[in-house]
């Protein structure tokens, strides 16, 4: 059985939460297996995430480099290439960085890849077979990967048992110098910040978050109503800040805010994990979806097949009345 | 400058209940709605203001079969000047880095300066866009919010990280971008575009036509391959009220105060 090394993803000094999450998916490939965690970055800030990786896992592997400071992918791969063995599995987080670095890195490792798992099934000598979703979660599928000459596997964080803190005592090996040549063809210049808007979304602890299902652009009238008649505030997935029919600001999600109602009335929106990654706080979800099949409803505590444009007027009534 | 898009013909997930079929093996695809990825759209619209300022050709291309010729025509009707169909029985059951070695054929019988492709498809996988980056040694960049073109040895870009954090890179020509939704509003096709561009001519290539071996691509050469559909157990679900609407909003109305979300 391969080697399995996990990334771990960084800011400020401290891992992402996913670090804690891979133990659990590398046992479920291989219970055997010794998992070495790869931390790669610069200075001060990476070598308070080695140490405390050192808690997580018997083995880590650091990298320190300067061009490394800012995780640009096209680096990080340069320096994994160089550094891990060809036949490795590698476990990334399926989220902004690992899209950018995942599909690349499989290439030049000439390993499978396989993105966005959500579980692990089983791992059959060379065959891995893996949980995935497709359609924006309205269906699951099982993924056989031939993992023989290595893999790089995206893992979609909250999916895996976090790891309890054990003191695992954990050995850090420095493969600064095996880094080889960092010079790429795309460098990192900033990072601009969101802009705040006039609203803030993450202070309500009632939301009327409306999705696609709200249709027109006309209708959003609906749904402030709706919000004004009950005190709440009206937030909103992507596809509504796409078509700027409300400010980005409203954005509940992964690429947007993060909200910690009490409560969460979802209004037509089909319930992907990029928006459902943004409602956190365990709040009581109202789920209001015209198909009985919309992953939403996996997810809510309560549910209600409607038409959204039919129901949010007469709630409106009711509370109003 | 020449841009090549990359779309892909998929069931649109706003229009379509999926269902598995009577095996349980795959979804019941007899009256799936499909168009283009929602993502793709994006992608060629970008590359049509990009050519609108800066002068060149947009090419729109897929894989696939007869059918996903509709959806590169319904791209030229947008403004894309030409469409290439990459389909051959040889094809079929490619995994993504198939799919990025057909592409990579093309792309080597062009002079593109820009490759785009959509941030995600119908499997959520991501992957072809950084996968033909990777093989064609191009830099590559994912979730792209924003472009600036500024003279031929390099662009500037933007990427959408969390939090709607915008991380800014300058990337040598050429280069492969994978578009993120948002970064334009993607113009409205009417019939009459449609019928405009129903005769232009758009090219099929096979294996053979892109000096391909079959057995390099498609199934046989699949590392990753899907094994069935299923309906995942995922516990109790939402509590599912029914009733006359009245009674039902009466329900939510306790529950939300229950909840401390009204006063
Ligand atoms: C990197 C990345 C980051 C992302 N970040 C975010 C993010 O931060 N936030 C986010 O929201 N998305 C994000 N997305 C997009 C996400 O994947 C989904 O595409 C999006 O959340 C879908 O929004 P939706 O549920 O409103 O639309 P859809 O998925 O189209 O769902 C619409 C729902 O409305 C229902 N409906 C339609 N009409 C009615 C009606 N009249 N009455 C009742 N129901 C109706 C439909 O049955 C359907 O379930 C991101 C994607 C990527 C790739
Ligand atoms: N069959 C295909 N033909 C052309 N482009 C594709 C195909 N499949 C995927 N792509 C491109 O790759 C992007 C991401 O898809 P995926 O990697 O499948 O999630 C899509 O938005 C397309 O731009």
């Amino acid at each position: 059985m391969a080697e399995i090394f996990a990334y771990i993803p960084h800011s400020a000094g401290v891992a992402e939460d996913i670090a804690m999450e891979y133990p659990d998916a590398a046992k479920k490939i291989d219970a055997a297996a010794a998992v070495t965690a790869v931390v790669t970055g610069s200075g001060a800030d990476l070598d308070k995430v080695v140490e405390a990786m050192t808690g997580v896992y018997s083995s880590v592997i650091k990298i320190d480099n300067e061009a490394l400071a800012y995780p640009n992918a096209e680096v990080v791969r340069k320096a994994l290439v160089s550094v891990l063995p060809a036949d490795a599995i590698v476990l990334l987080p399926h989220n902004t960085f690992g899209m950018d670095l995942g599909p690349g890195l499989s290439i030049k490792m000439d390993a499978s890849f396989v993105a966005d798992v959500v579980d692990i099934d089983s791992c059959d000598g060379t065959t891995l077979k893996v949980v995935r979703q497709e359609l924006g979660g309205a269906v699951s599928t099982h993924v056989s990967c031939d993992v023989a000459a290595g893999a790089v596997v995206t893992v979609r964080g909250g999916s895996f048992v976090p790891a309890e803190d054990a003191a695992a005592g954990g050995a850090v090996v420095d493969k600064s110098a095996d880094a080889g040549d960092l010079a790429c063809k795309r460098r990192f210049l900033e990072v601009v910040e969101a802009e705040v808007g006039d609203v803030d979304i993450t202070k309500s602890d009632l939301l009327v978050s409306i999705g696609r299902g709200i249709e027109e652009e006309d209708n959003i009238e609906v749904a402030q109503e709706l919000a004004e008649a009950m005190g709440a505030v009206v937030s909103c997935s992507r596809p509504i800040v796409d078509a700027k029919w409300l400010e980005k600001s409203r954005q509940v999600g992964t690429s947007g805010q993060t909200v910690k109602p009490k409560v969460y009335l979802a209004m037509g929106i089909s319930g992907s994990f990029q928006h459902m990654g943004g409602v956190k706080g365990n709040p009581y979800i109202i789920a209001i979806n015209k198909n009985p099949k919309a992953p939403i409803f996996q997810v809510a505590d309560v549910g209600v097949v409607a038409d959204i444009l039919e129901f949010m007027p007469e709630f409106t009534e009711a509370v109003s009345g | 400058m020449e841009i090549l898009v990359c779309v892909k013909r998929v069931p649109d997930t706003a229009e379509n209940e999926f269902e598995l079929n009577s095996a349980g093996n795959d979804l019941d695809r007899d009256d799936l709605v499909y168009s283009v990825n929602e993502w793709d759209n994006y992608a060629v619209e970008e590359a049509i203001q990009i050519v609108d300022n800066v002068g060149g050709n947009v090419t729109v291309v897929t894989v696939g079969d007869d059918e996903s010729e509709e959806v590169l025509r319904r791209e030229m009707a947008m403004g894309a000047n030409n469409g290439i169909l990459l389909s051959d029985d040889a094809f079929e059951g490619a995994d993504g880095k198939g799919i990025a070695t057909i592409l990579k054929a093309e792309v080597e019988k062009g002079n593109y300066d820009l490759i785009l492709t959509g941030a995600q498809a119908d499997e959520g996988a991501g992957q072809v866009g950084g996968m033909l980056a990777a093989m064609l040694d191009y830099p590559y960049a994912s979730l792209v919010n924003k472009v600036e073109v500024d003279g031929d040895a390099a662009i500037k870009v933007g990427r959408e990280i969390e939090g709607g954090n915008q991380e800014m890179n300058e990337l040598d020509l050429p280069c492969v971008l994978s578009i993120q939704t948002g970064i334009n509003e993607p113009r409205y096709v009417g019939i009459r575009g449609i019928r405009k561009v129903a005769k232009l001519e758009i090219p099929v290539k096979g294996a053979s036509d892109l000096g391909l071996d079959a057995a390099t691509v498609g199934d046989a050469a699949a590392k990753v391959k899907r094994v069935d559909y299923f309906v995942p157990d995922m516990g109790d679900g939402a509590e599912m009220l029914d009733g006359s609407t009245d009674e039902i909003i009466a329900q939510l109305i306790e529950r939300i105060k229950s909840k401390g979300g009204l006063a």
